[in-house]
């Protein structure tokens, strides 16, 4: 029983991978309607992940992998899954539109009562953060969408020319 | 005049007296093997007790005899503390203080709750943890999550003298408990991934008015390191061994936390703990040995210089922490008696050193699978003497920014965390909670931000290869540094082990059991599962005749981040292995690590076993 259920999972995940099958999230329907630079774009506008039937991802969702490993995952556990005490953000951004997203990482959030503890940071000044966020959201958007799997995308679009500039502009870092 | 000289000298005598009276009541409170007045049991960290009227033949007998909710959801680290007839119980965050009767079922004395800033929360990198209060000259001290240590009278609660140790908008936390050593009370700092320069202040339990303070990184008038006197490995450091192992400014932001279990040795009046890691956890970024992170300290209690130090891991390139307890014993080694130190590192190597001398021992893997170093080289006449040989595959250095080195062991957890050992004479063996986890890293530039995480690094977990079980519960022997016996745990072990003298050693699983194993063959003799995962530590004590154990339970933690949501989902790397395989190759990474496959359906998420809630749980033999 255990094993059919296994395989029926790798089945779906794997389909999902290859085909695309529609979804929508919080900001809507997550398909590509448009592309700059490596950078993709849905209908509305909102950035959206691209995942080839090959496994490949884009490089944004690669680098927002990377981001939220490290900056994010501290709390919200590994693969947006959530921990002990932050919410698992693969669930809360198949509400979460890209703005609400934008806005939360910025201001941060409060929930303290008798019950619970919560307090989300503002991530308005670090850069380590805000020079990515949209890496990080269209990760954790393709998260949500179950497009990819957790753990590391195994291979990824190269890193245009305007992703780096943008990255030096943004950070300082060179 | 000369009646003056009299009276001055009279109250110096009067004054010196009650500094050594507190000390001595202490001193004679941990004597007492009825008590439990110490977080870690006596200065010596052993965590072990005479008690032995729960044995390795009658333990499988116990029951619960009472329990008690502190109220509060998160991680539930460290333990309760027993003097007199009354019980002192912690929380996490609000880091709320109960004081309850023992002899009115737990009915509670008084409560004490903090108020603090909400926003030192999402500072603390890893759960609101707290790892206890104090107890000395009848009062309790309590090292809040905001840095503030305060001293509560122990009768009522009402607050006698509070001080700020830090700064919470800098990224700075309180999570260790107090330690008091003689007239002194100690505390160190969290924060190392949130860019702190960490350091150890010892305030007088009197008044709170500050003593010392020493730092982990600076100039040598901010580390207390004396460069002529402080010796490493049996040599001076000579002068700013810190700094000059940093590049420009860096070491300002260095990290070097001192989170863990403090010990101390009254003959040779040196206090023992460890430093945390550099700060970024990408070490591309900061070259050289960052000095004195990583590192073991014995500093003078009285004035805080540094005696010896000894640094474990150089340069640091994996987040392992040198923060966990120094286990202080007498021993026999190489023929002959000697006053050590035991320590088992985040790095996975346990170390045994002199402790009057800091001469080095013995360094000895405490878990087969740690690959990051072949060994520590223990070649005195050799220019690496000290220093551990590093493989380049599992070099993040060496792999550089930007590159994912794989199959790293341990994982940057460590083989043990923060989860204190515990050491029997009877045995002479030492009993380790131990996490069993490897990982992927992948360090990468970042910018710092005062107050905002500072991390750099990329990090998968997952257990070794081929095998299901994430922990392993071990009795090591420090003289030789072999293990002994070594039971599995399906998770970590992050819950801190007891020794007894009844031959019994008991700990808590990241599922919630409470456990008590042979302390000779480490057979398992008695589980009981509690309400939530233990990542607390057991302690024992006795009232109105009868022995009692007791431990919180309350699952969070850095455990309850990796393995709440189920660290290992083999189906994540099977799923991007078979996208890759179906379809047309991708041009690059052609093959798909599958290091984190192991046997399916072994692997679940703790989430799977337990749930969030503080409990604590009282245990005894039922009566005759």
């Amino acid at each position: 029983m255990k094993i059919k259920t296994w395989k029926f999972v790798l089945a779906v995940v794997a389909g999902v991978l290859v085909s695309g099958v529609a979804h929508a999230d919080g900001s809507g329907d997550p398909a590509v309607a448009s592309s700059d630079n490596g950078k993709y774009m849905d209908k509305d506008g909102n950035p959206t992940y691209k995942i080839s039937p090959d496994g490949t991802v884009d490089w944004y969702t690669f680098s927002g992998f990377r981001r939220y490993h490290s900056d994010c995952h501290v709390c919200h556990g590994p693969n947006g899954e959530g921990s002990s005490y932050a919410p698992a953000l693969a669930n809360s951004l198949k509400t979460l539109s890209y703005s609400d997203f934008i806005n939360v990482v910025t201001n941060g959030r409060k929930n303290v009562n008798a019950a619970n503890d919560k307090v989300m940071p503002s991530f308005a000044t670090n850069v380590n953060v805000m020079c990515y966020i949209d890496d990080i959201y269209v990760y954790l958007r393709a998260r949500a969408n179950g497009a990819i799997p957790g753990g590391r995308p195994p291979s990824h679009e190269d890193k245009s020319e305007a992703a780096k500039k943008a990255e030096e502009s943004c950070t300082g870092i060179k | 005049m000369r009646k003056v000289l009299l009276a001055t000298g009279l109250s110096l005598m009067v004054m010196q007296t009650s500094a050594l009276r507190a000390d001595e009541a202490l001193d004679k409170l941990a004597k007492d093997p009825k008590q439990w007045v110490m977080q870690q049991g006596d200065d010596a960290n052993t965590r072990f007790s005479k008690l032995k009227q729960i044995n390795a033949s009658n333990v499988k007998k116990l029951q619960v005899a009472w329990t008690f909710s502190t109220g509060v959801l998160r991680g539930h680290e460290g333990g309760p503390l027993v003097v007199g007839d009354v019980m002192y119980v912690h929380t996490p965050f609000p880091n709320t203080v109960y004081a309850l009767d023992l002899n009115h079922e737990g009915k509670i004395i008084w409560k004490y709750e903090p108020r603090q800033d909400p926003n030192v929360i999402p500072i603390m990198c890893c759960d609101t943890v707290n790892r206890g209060v104090a107890y000395a000259d009848g009062k309790i001290f309590l090292h809040q999550a905001d840095t503030t240590l305060v001293a509560l009278d122990a009768k009522t609660g009402a607050k006698v003298w509070s001080v700020m140790d830090g700064e919470a908008g800098k990224g700075q936390s309180g999570t260790d408990a107090p330690f008091v050593f003689k007239d002194k009370v100690l505390v160190g700092v969290s924060g190392g991934e949130f860019g702190v320069r960490g350091w150890v202040s010892a305030y007088n339990i009197k008044d709170g008015k500050l003593a010392w303070r020493g730092y982990s990184e600076g100039p040598d008038s901010d580390t207390l390191i004396d460069p002529e006197k402080t010796t490493s490995l049996g040599k001076p450091v000579g002068p700013d061994s810190s700094i000059k192992t940093w590049q420009g400014d860096q070491w300002k932001i260095g990290g070097g936390a001192t989170w863990g279990w403090y010990s101390y040795d009254p003959e040779l009046n040196l206090v023992y703990y460890g430093s945390g890691n550099p700060s970024t956890w990408n070490p591309v970024q900061r070259p050289g040995d960052n000095k004195w992170s990583m590192s073991i300290w014995a500093r003078d209690l009285d004035t805080g210089k540094v005696k010896w130090i000894y640094q474990m891991t150089p340069h640091d390139e994996w987040d392992y922490d040198g923060v966990n307890e120094m286990i202080l014993t007498d021993q026999k080694i190489g023929g002959k008696m000697r006053k050590v130190l035991t320590h088992f590192d985040r790095n996975g190597f346990g170390y045994t050193l002199d402790r009057a001398t800091g001469e080095l021992l013995v360094a000895e893997k405490f878990d087969p699978v740690v690959n990051w170093a072949t060994k520590i080289d223990m070649d005195k006449s050799s220019k690496t003497y000290g220093r551990p040989l590093v493989v380049d595959a599992y070099s993040t250095q060496h792999g550089g920014e930007d590159h994912n080195s794989k199959g790293i062991c341990p994982a940057a957890l460590g083989t043990k965390d923060e989860q204190p050992a515990a050491y029997s004479p009877e045995t002479q063996l030492f009993y380790v909670p131990t996490n069993h986890v490897c990982m992927d890293y992948e360090p990468y530039k970042v910018a710092y931000t005062a107050g905002q995480a500072y991390v750099g690094a990329a990090v998968a977990m997952y257990p070794p290869k081929g095998d299901s079980n994430m922990g392993n519960f071990i009795a090591w022997d420090g003289k030789t540094g072999k293990i002994v016996w070594s039971n599995k745990e399906q998770f970590s072990a992050w819950g801190g082990a007891l020794a007894t003298a009844g031959g019994v050693v008991f700990y808590g699983t990241l599922e919630g059991y409470l456990k008590a194993v042979d302390a000779k063959t480490g057979k398992e003799l008695y589980k009981f599962k509690t309400p939530s995962g233990i990542i607390g530590n057991v302690m024992t004590y006795e009232h109105g005749g009868k022995q009692y154990i007791a431990v919180l339970s309350g699952v969070g933690g850095w455990a309850g981040i990796g393995l709440a949501a189920g660290l290992l989902q083999p189906q994540n790397a099977a799923a991007w292995h078979n996208a890759v395989d179906q379809g047309k190759l991708p041009t690059k990474d052609k093959t798909v690590d599958t290091a984190g496959l192991g046997a399916v359906g072994g692997y679940a998420g703790l989430a799977s076993y337990t749930s969030l809630g503080g409990t604590l749980t009282v245990f005894a033999l039922p009566s005759e």
